[in-house]
């Protein structure tokens, strides 16, 4: 059944997902409330971007309940399945616009596949996507004459072409410069407002990140080690907060890869 | 979409030049078809044995090809094979005590049909019948022919 | 030794696990086909990458093919004075064997290797991924129409390629060999039959475009999405296509031509 307004709309809890031999989720316990920014943040390789996926439903939990709307995401039909996915807006890390088309068949994709509206109304909705993101002018470039920020932005419109109730951020700042960065901030906390979105943003840029988020959760070893509002977050005593956030480059995470005394290296079987 | 009315086009051509390659595989290189006809009159010949005689083989005067078999079909009444000749109406004169032998070019070649022309003053015209024929050459009759006229000669 | 033994259960396994994925896969397009009647545009679209732009190595190729074949034929059957017989050494040959099984290897190299780089692409770049979460599903939306092109398109390119031989056999024996014409085609037409060659032959093109056609999009799709994945299924696709259609050549001849 569909949540209220204080439940919330995406709710995790234990869940536990592994990799091969590598468990990257041990108990994950995380909700998003509606109208939220929330964000997910973590060295690289713990594993965020699975926890977008699993959202999703592109991948499914050892163990746990995943659940968007009340709904547990790896029970639904490939109907109901495929349903709640036109409810949400991807933004992946590349972009993942479609490379042979132009941006305004890219933003109108969605529309065409889903709808019947006509070409004069999905004209309509397509320049004002671009126009929420500042690109009505690049509609008729490829992919690739865009820079990265400008193709993450055609993404963004992309994803908001059918109006989603939620939006997943699978690190949109990185590799960004500071304009192209601020821009998309701007983006990700304006149209969340204005249009009532719910946001989930996975990244480690960490200060662009606690700027625009409402709530944050740290991520390390397949546990949430700290969860919380910024502020919070960064008055927080954990050590390993500490690191993470003043960007320490050695603390509980280790510097050194595990190896034996470099003495032994150098003066043993080496010579 | 400009792009795409060029597609369709080119997309139309290709099946349509496939559909079109197929029918041309099933007339010319086939025997779905129908004799072609060529330009002439025909004749008619029996023959106790048309071995390998083809339809459409060529009929040849002296070693030029003047004509081709249009039908080969066996006679319910005569027990014998009825084969219709086309001859080019050029030429129109004949006459009527020509022979025709069934006869294979080189050793392995096509069965083709020789005519030898006889002496009579008056000509065949469409419908006449051929009647002085040879049947094919079939190998086993020789040979058994041969053997058999070796063996009565050992007995001699 | 057991080293040896254990390498070869885990990749039999493998292959199994790959033939199972492979079969699931097929089905799952196969069920989403039916999107492609109502978006024949799609269809159209995907025809033309893969079925006019392999014209050309197609004409090219069954012009030469059938030219060769005439030459060396009629070195040999000139010798029993037969030479009248090369239309039909030409014909049978290329309806029979040499129509569907060349087509089908051109097809593997040009087309084949095309499908497979370009949906491996899609997937490294992460298109198809994000196409699903847009809730459309890529096996209906790319890979069904580019499948059904491949079968569409292999047995049209397969008797292009067949009236070419055997126009390029024409060429050489007539007007260089000096063959006869009539007999080039009175024996052709008296031996080659409709349904036993040429149609046999078409069924060959069809089935030899499901086999390049799911190979093809079947190893794009599976692929490793890296560069390196990618590049190692385009050639796959290539080797693995060539042995199946020579393979199954051998088992269609055998139950067909008996």
């Amino acid at each position: 059944m569909p949540t209220t307004e204080s439940e919330a709309l995406i709710d995790l809890s234990g869940v536990v997902f592994s990799r091969g031999s590598n468990r990257l989720f041990n108990g994950v316990d995380l909700q998003v409330r509606r109208g939220e920014v929330v964000a997910i943040m973590g060295p690289s390789g713990t594993g965020k971007t699975t926890l977008l996926r699993l959202i999703g439903g592109q991948l499914r939990a050892a163990a746990g309940r995943v659940a968007v709307d009340g709904q547990a995401v790896d029970q639904l039909s490939r109907r109901d399945l495929y349903r709640l996915r036109r409810r949400m807006g991807v933004l992946f890390q590349s972009g993942a616009l479609f490379t042979d088309m132009t941006c305004f068949e890219n933003v109108a994709f969605p529309l065409r596949e889903h709808t019947d509206l006509p070409e004069t109304l999905i004209r309509t909705v397509v320049l004002m996507k671009l126009e929420a993101v500042g690109l009505r002018g690049a509609r008729d470039l490829y992919p690739g004459e865009l820079s990265g920020g400008m193709s993450r932005r055609v993404s963004l419109a992309r994803a908001l072409a059918l109006d989603p109730e939620i939006i997943l951020y699978d690190e949109p700042f990185a590799g960004q410069d500071p304009i192209s960065m601020g821009a998309l901030m701007q983006l990700i906390r304006q149209l969340n407002d204005a249009l009532g979105l719910t946001s989930v943003v996975v990244s480690h840029d960490v200060d662009e990140t606690l700027r625009i988020a409402d709530r944050a959760y740290v991520i390390s070893g397949g546990e949430v080690i700290a969860a919380g509002t910024p502020e919070a977050l960064r008055h927080s005593e954990s050590r390993w907060v500490d690191q993470f956030l003043n960007a320490l480059p050695d603390g509980p995470v280790p510097f050194h890869y595990p190896a034996p005394p470099i003495a032994d290296d150098l003066c043993g079987e080496g010579r | 979409m400009d792009n795409s009315r060029t597609m369709e086009i080119a997309v139309g051509a290709f099946v349509a030049a496939g559909l079109a390659a197929l029918f041309v595989l099933a007339m010319q290189v086939s025997n779905i078809t129908a004799f072609q006809r060529t330009e002439g009159y025909t004749v008619d010949a029996y023959f106790q044995n048309v071995g390998g005689l083809r339809e459409r083989a060529p009929v040849s005067l002296s070693g030029v090809q003047i004509g081709r078999v249009s039908a080969i079909r066996l006679d319910p009444d005569r027990f014998e094979a009825r084969v219709e000749l086309t001859i080019r109406s050029e030429y129109d004169n004949l006459p009527s005590d020509t022979a025709a032998r069934v006869r294979t070019s080189g050793l392995l070649g096509e069965q083709y049909v020789s005519l030898q022309p006889g002496g009579m003053p008056d000509s065949l015209g469409p419908g006449d019948e051929i009647t002085l024929t040879q049947s094919a050459l079939v190998l086993e009759e020789i040979v058994g022919q041969f053997l058999y006229e070796q063996s009565s000669g050992d007995d001699q | 030794m057991i080293g040896m033994l254990q390498r070869l259960g885990a990749s039999t396994l493998e292959t199994a696990a790959t033939l199972g994925r492979a079969v699931l896969f097929l089905l799952r397009v196969l069920r989403g086909s039916g999107e492609l009647i109502r978006r024949p545009g799609l269809l159209v679209h995907e025809m033309y990458s893969v079925g006019v732009l392999t014209l050309v190595i197609i004409v090219v190729s069954g012009l030469f093919v059938g030219m060769v074949l005439a030459l060396q034929g009629y070195y040999t059957l000139v010798d029993f004075g037969a030479e009248q017989s090369l239309g039909v050494l030409v014909a049978l040959s290329l309806t029979r064997e040499l129509g569907p099984v060349v087509t089908a290897l051109l097809f593997a190299g040009r087309a084949g290797s095309a499908l497979t780089a370009e949906i491996g692409l899609m997937k490294a770049t992460e298109q198809l991924a994000g196409m699903e979460m847009m809730a459309v599903d890529p096996e209906h939306r790319v890979i069904a129409p580019r499948l059904a092109a491949a079968i569409l398109s292999l047995p049209l390119l397969t008797v292009i390629f067949n009236v070419l031989g055997v126009t390029g056999a024409w060429l050489v024996s007539v007007n260089l060999l000096g063959v006869d014409g009539g007999s080039f085609w009175s024996q052709m037409q008296s031996q080659v039959s409709f349904s036993d060659d040429i149609l046999n032959g078409l069924i060959k093109s069809v089935m030899f475009g499901v086999v390049a056609g799911w190979i093809a999009v079947f190893n794009g799709y599976d692929c490793r999405p890296t560069s390196h994945g990618v590049s190692r299924a385009t050639t796959r696709t290539v080797v693995v296509t060539s042995l199946i259609v020579l393979g199954l050549d051998f088992v269609l001849t055998a139950l067909m031509f008996d």
